[in-house]
């Protein structure tokens, strides 16, 4: 098989960047591992999606239908319940319904989205029970088959699956006991405690977490500890819960292991403001980039990624001089990490505090000189910013900080 | 009463008063969250959403405006019950639940989950 572009994902990065490639005139060939479009969207039956993207507020599978709606639409080539097993450039291996397929293109976008942190990964002691889950596996369960995990629930970790999954879970009869999130904040957004935790009365005990998990076959309760500054649990403070399933929701993990050995990575992969890696015609946007906190911008990100992708593909795209982009020690990172130095238009950085911070202002500096500046009323670590800079006022390296 | 909106990511600090007999909302900054702020002060209501399972498919459905947060298991009680039917997404399934308004509308369905 031949083609211009070929999208590896079929989640909301997947889809929109498809959709922009092609329209750029592009060929376009989407692949999927699910018998359906929407990725994780799909499962995530809550509301709050799209009142950035569309402007409404959407569920997850009407946000992935309105998107899957128009893929359909165009002429783009879906290719469902198919598996990358290998891309290099300008090649990709999947294997599809009808066997290995070979497919030769000239850009590659690359949008497989994220995978759950397990309870190996964060240590997690006592012996291997069933019962323990990660939160979005729950949320599957639920949401698609209609399987409840337990009755007595305790969840690890406050971010917004693991609160949107204890509002599920209580609704669904499940009783969630306790919360346990070893930071002094939650990395979830404001708005999912609000309704999903304090709605509902469920404990959240920060600066907490999960000694050991206890039971015969099956978990049986949980032992927690309050931890000190440097995270250690402080032996004194073990309590017992009785509970027969724990949800762990600690973090996503970029499933990008399908890039070629030789990209460029630092903390995340290396992309430039196209979202272009260090390896020529290879493209990278969502959830496998980084961690976004709504699916509206894993989509507005696809759209750049698919835009150049296409542009690439059809040889219309420019090579440009490139800056990097520095930031303060108050910044946890930056994306994109590289400038082309372009004429004209706009570029956003995306990025994420170190810290909690009021009334401040993210500045973006060029030397000395102050290219772009915004206030923000509350900056916090659970919640990306952005700020737009213009192309033309780049002289030189980038230098991005939270000030006054 | 200090609370945080709901209505979108931002999550604004709201603060809800009762002035001279008018309810005063602080905080906000833009007007879903003084519309979210008066109703969350006299009666908080939520958009509930689920899904129900049946042997060949799975539907998600939501309300399709808020109802009294109250309310939620009740009427989610009455949703699990509905019957098997072909549906189509965007269909009414349960109109004015619980007399609160608000209709039951199909939002996904899953075929060979």
């Amino acid at each position: 098989m031949k083609t211009d572009v070929v999208v590896i994902g079929g989640g909301p990065s997947g889809m929109s960047a498809s959709l922009e490639a092609r329209k750029q005139g592009a060929k376009v060939v989407l692949i999927d591992v699910e018998s359906r479009l929407g990725g994780i969207l799909n499962q995530c039956i809550h509301n709050g999606f799209g009142l950035k993207h569309f402007k409404e507020e959407l569920t997850g599978p009407e946000f992935a239908n309105k998107l899957a709606e128009k893929v359909y639409q165009s002429d783009i080539t879906v290719l469902l319940k198919s598996y990358v097993n290998f891309i290099g450039k300008n090649i990709v291996y999947a294997i599809t319904p009808n066997g290995q397929e070979k497919i030769e293109c000239k850009a590659i976008v690359l949008c497989c989205g994220a995978r759950e942190r397990t309870a190996g990964e964060i240590y997690l002691k006592g012996k291997r029970l069933a019962g323990v889950y990660t939160a979005g596996t729950v949320q599957k369960m639920i949401n698609f088959y209609g399987k409840l995990p337990g009755k007595n629930a305790v969840i690890l970790g406050s971010g917004d699956i693991g609160l949107i999954m204890a509002r599920r879970l209580t609704l669904e009869g499940v009783k969630v006991k306790s919360i346990f999130e070893i930071m002094g904040h939650s990395s979830g957004l404001r708005r999912n405690i609000r309704q999903c935790v304090e709605d509902f009365e469920i404990p959240l005990l920060y600066n907490h977490t999960i000694t050991r998990v206890v039971g015969k076959e099956r978990v049986e309760g949980v032992y927690y500890a309050e931890v000190d500054e440097n995270r250690n649990p402080k032996p004194e403070t073990e309590k017992f819960i009785e509970c027969d399933c724990v949800l762990l929701s600690v973090g996503l993990i970029p499933e990008n292991s399908l890039l070629p050995e030789e990209t460029k990575r630092e903390k995340f992969v290396l992309v430039d403001d196209e979202r272009q890696t260090s390896v020529e015609g290879i493209f990278i946007s969502g959830n496998v980039l980084h961690i976004h906190d709504l699916a509206d911008n894993a989509t507005e990100e696809g759209e750049i990624a698919g835009k150049f992708a296409g542009l690439k593909a059809l040889n219309m795209s420019k090579r440009y001089e490139k800056v990097k982009v520095y930031f303060s020690a108050k910044i946890s990172y930056c994306m994109p990490q590289l400038i082309n130095k372009k004429e004209d238009g706009k570029f956003t950085i995306y990025l994420r505090a170190n810290d909690n911070f009021l009334k401040k202002y993210i500045v973006v500096k060029c030397g000395d000189v102050d290219i772009a500046r915004k206030f923000c009323i509350g900056i916090t670590t659970g919640e990306m910013q952005e700020i737009e800079v213009e192309y033309e006022k780049i002289k030189g390296d980038l230098f991005v900080d939270i000030g006054d | 009463m200090e609370t945080i909106c709901i209505c979108c990511p931002i999550g604004c600090r709201l603060s809800v008063k009762k002035e001279n007999g008018e309810i005063v909302v602080t905080g906000n900054t833009c007007p879903r969250g003084k519309e979210y702020g008066i109703s969350e002060f006299t009666l908080p209501k939520r958009v509930l959403t689920t899904s129900v399972v049946f042997n060949d498919f799975t539907l998600t459905m939501k309300t399709n405006i808020a109802i009294d947060k109250k309310l939620q298991n009740e009427a989610l009680k009455q949703i699990k019950s509905i019957y098997k039917k072909e549906y189509k997404i965007g269909d009414v399934v349960i109109k004015n639940i619980l007399d609160t308004g608000a209709d039951v509308v199909i939002t996904g369905k899953l075929l060979n989950v």
